[in-house]
């Protein structure tokens, strides 16, 4: 799965409002890119954005080459697969059965899964290591675990993207820990572009491959290295009572 | 629960508000008539199986209903009469007998006069369906979705009040009579047309499943996960409006069993996957409206107790499980 995502003078936004304007980026498979920015900056919008939720106001989204706009739902469900805030609660639904889920594009009329499906799902399970909880209720998961299930259906769906929605809130701080680190590993193993947005910034620059720093309806795109040294960190991260430093690259609270 | 299906739909067609001996239904049920009690074989054969069926397939519908609705409104409590859509098929009722016929009784109208009703029934609850598909995306909150089916209640019920106020005394009666519910008042002659349209509506039901099982993660995910949601919202608007309206305007507004159905076959089968729990819960929807059938002749004086009495007995108890249930997590 060699992919690129390319995003050309992307405009995103609603009807009356343009979000973010002219963006042009190109993310390469096997890299995981945080996406930071305050709310309402525009990160789920561009999120929504690339995974055809809402159409983009101007500009173009390619995907291995290819015009998102020009996929049928069923390619772009082969394309994109999402993690997103919204809670999932579905009475009696094990985890085995939500990694199956992410096989749906790819079953028949019925949805019947065929025993590929099923090992499919199983090996995504293992990949993002909850194994063991495969028999267990969705309902009965930590949030971390809840996560790791729906990255699992993500996984199962074998699209070159995967886009999460703060996969790390509301978590503990271990369990984010755990998510980013795992994100990063299958990005790198499995060679598939992971873009997520967070607020976990001292986590984001240390874990990812590369960051997107959304401000002021603008991208800069770079690794930490970089963004550090010209300064967006630095100016993005600056408020009262915050220092960026720049040294050690973590976040000093008076 | 199929043992138990024609079970029930044996006792359904050997017990009745008349009785009639055991060996005498067998007879007649073989094609011969029973000397002396001509009007035996009528019973059985023009009044009961027809029943009997009708009493199966609302059931089906309204079980299939309430599941269709709860996946698609990601609510528990979802179900035709609670969400107000048999009260939008009411009051397109409310309009044809009411208004403009006011003389006749269901039974007694004509073939035209038939359609009128079902066509009526179809449109209020088409428009309720497509008022609260509207809503629905307004209102995040499950409850707020509900109180509005109770609002949308009120309203309607307060036009059939109004309507009743202006109509004749014969007209009410009928009206009245319609809304106790009665499996009954199907017929022989109306059973095929009956038959039709419910029957399609479950087969176009059982064709959403896969398209269900994506919703239960929510509309974003269903897309994502190659759902074409608007397409698949439109075709639930239509099944849900043709089961309810159908059933409701020939057997009048029967309650509960749409919103309790479902529940009961996810808590006997332990899945929330339509490709088990749809064929279950017609299954238990059908074997449920049996029951009621059956209990609505318990007075065995010839007269029964409408159906509208004994649904929300059987209903209630599983809606307040459901609700404590929510209450630990959240609603």
């Amino acid at each position: 799965m060699s992919h690129e995502l390319v995003l050309q003078h992307l405009s995103v936004g609603y009807d009356d409002k343009i979000v973010l304007s002219d963006i042009s980026q190109t993310l390469e498979a096997g890299q995981m890119v945080c996406m930071l920015g305050s709310n309402g900056a525009g990160k789920s919008t561009i999120l929504r954005t690339l995974a055809g939720f809402q159409p983009a106001l101007s500009g173009k989204v390619m995907i291995g080459g290819r015009d998102l706009t020009s996929l049928s739902v069923s390619e772009r469900s082969k394309t994109v697969s999402v993690v997103l805030t919204e809670r999932v609660e579905v009475p009696y639904m094990k985890v085995a059965d939500l990694a199956l889920m992410g096989r749906a594009p790819y079953t028949g009329f019925f949805g019947k899964p065929a025993r590929e499906d099923r090992i499919i799902a199983r090996e995504a399970i293992e990949m993002v290591g909850i194994g063991s909880l495969a028999e267990r209720t969705v309902d009965t998961l930590s949030d971390g675990e809840r996560q790791k299930a729906l990255l699992a259906k993500a996984l199962a769906q074998r699209t070159p993207v995967i886009l999460l929605d703060e996969p790390t809130a509301f978590l503990d701080f271990h369990a984010k820990v755990s998510i980013l680190r795992l994100l990063r590993r299958l990005a790198h193993e499995l060679n598939r572009i992971i873009l997520l947005s967070t607020h976990d910034v001292e986590m984001a620059i240390q874990l990812s491959d590369g960051l997107w720093v959304v401000q002021d309806g603008e991208i800069t795109a770079g690794t930490a290295a970089m963004l550090t040294k010209n300064g967006v960190l630095g100016h993005y991260l600056q408020a009262e009572g915050i220092s960026y430093d720049e040294k050690e690259r973590t976040l000093k609270i008076r | 629960m199929a043992v138990l299906m024609i079970l029930l739909s044996t006792l359904n067609v050997f017990c009745g508000s008349l009785d009639i001996p055991m060996a005498d239904v067998w007879r007649i049920l073989c094609g011969n008539e029973v000397e002396g009690h001509p009007a035996w074989s009528v019973i059985i054969l023009q009044g009961r199986i027809p029943q009997m069926l009708t009493a199966l397939l609302t059931g089906m519908a309204l079980g299939t209903c309430g599941l269709l609705l709860q996946t698609a409104f990601r609510n528990p409590l979802a179900g035709p009469s609670i969400l107000g859509i048999d009260s939008g098929a009411n009051l397109g009722v409310a309009i044809v007998l009411l208004l403009l016929g006011g003389t006749t009784s269901i039974a007694g109208l004509t073939l035209g006069g038939q359609f009128l009703i079902i066509i009526a029934a179809m449109a209020g609850a088409l428009s309720i369906m497509a008022l609260l598909m509207v809503l629905s995306k307004l209102l995040r909150s499950q409850v707020m979705l509900l109180i509005t089916g109770v609002i949308i209640s009120y309203v309607t019920g307060s036009i059939i009040q109004l309507l009743n106020y202006s109509a004749t005394e014969q007209g009410v009666f009928n009206f009245v009579m319609w809304g106790m519910g009665n499996f009954a008042s199907v017929g022989i002659e109306r059973l095929p047309i009956f038959c039709i349209l419910t029957c399609t509506g479950l087969l176009l039901a059982l064709l959403l499943i896969k398209p269900l099982d994506a919703l239960l993660l929510g509309d974003r995910y269903a897309e994502n996960l190659g759902i074409r949601i608007g397409r698949v919202r439109q075709m639930l608007l239509l099944v849900t409006g043709l089961l309810t309206s159908t059933t409701t305007a020939f057997c009048g507004p029967i309650s509960f069993i749409g919103l309790a159905v479902p529940h009961l076959a996810r808590l006997a089968l332990g899945t929330s996957y339509h490709s088990t729990l749809m064929p279950a819960t017609m299954l238990i929807g059908a074997n449920l409206s049996l029951l009621c059938n059956l209990l609505s002749t318990l007075p065995r004086d010839g007269s029964i107790i409408p159906i509208s009495v004994i649904t929300p007995i059987i209903g209630a108890p599983v809606v307040l499980h459901v609700i404590l249930k929510q209450n630990t997590t959240k609603l």
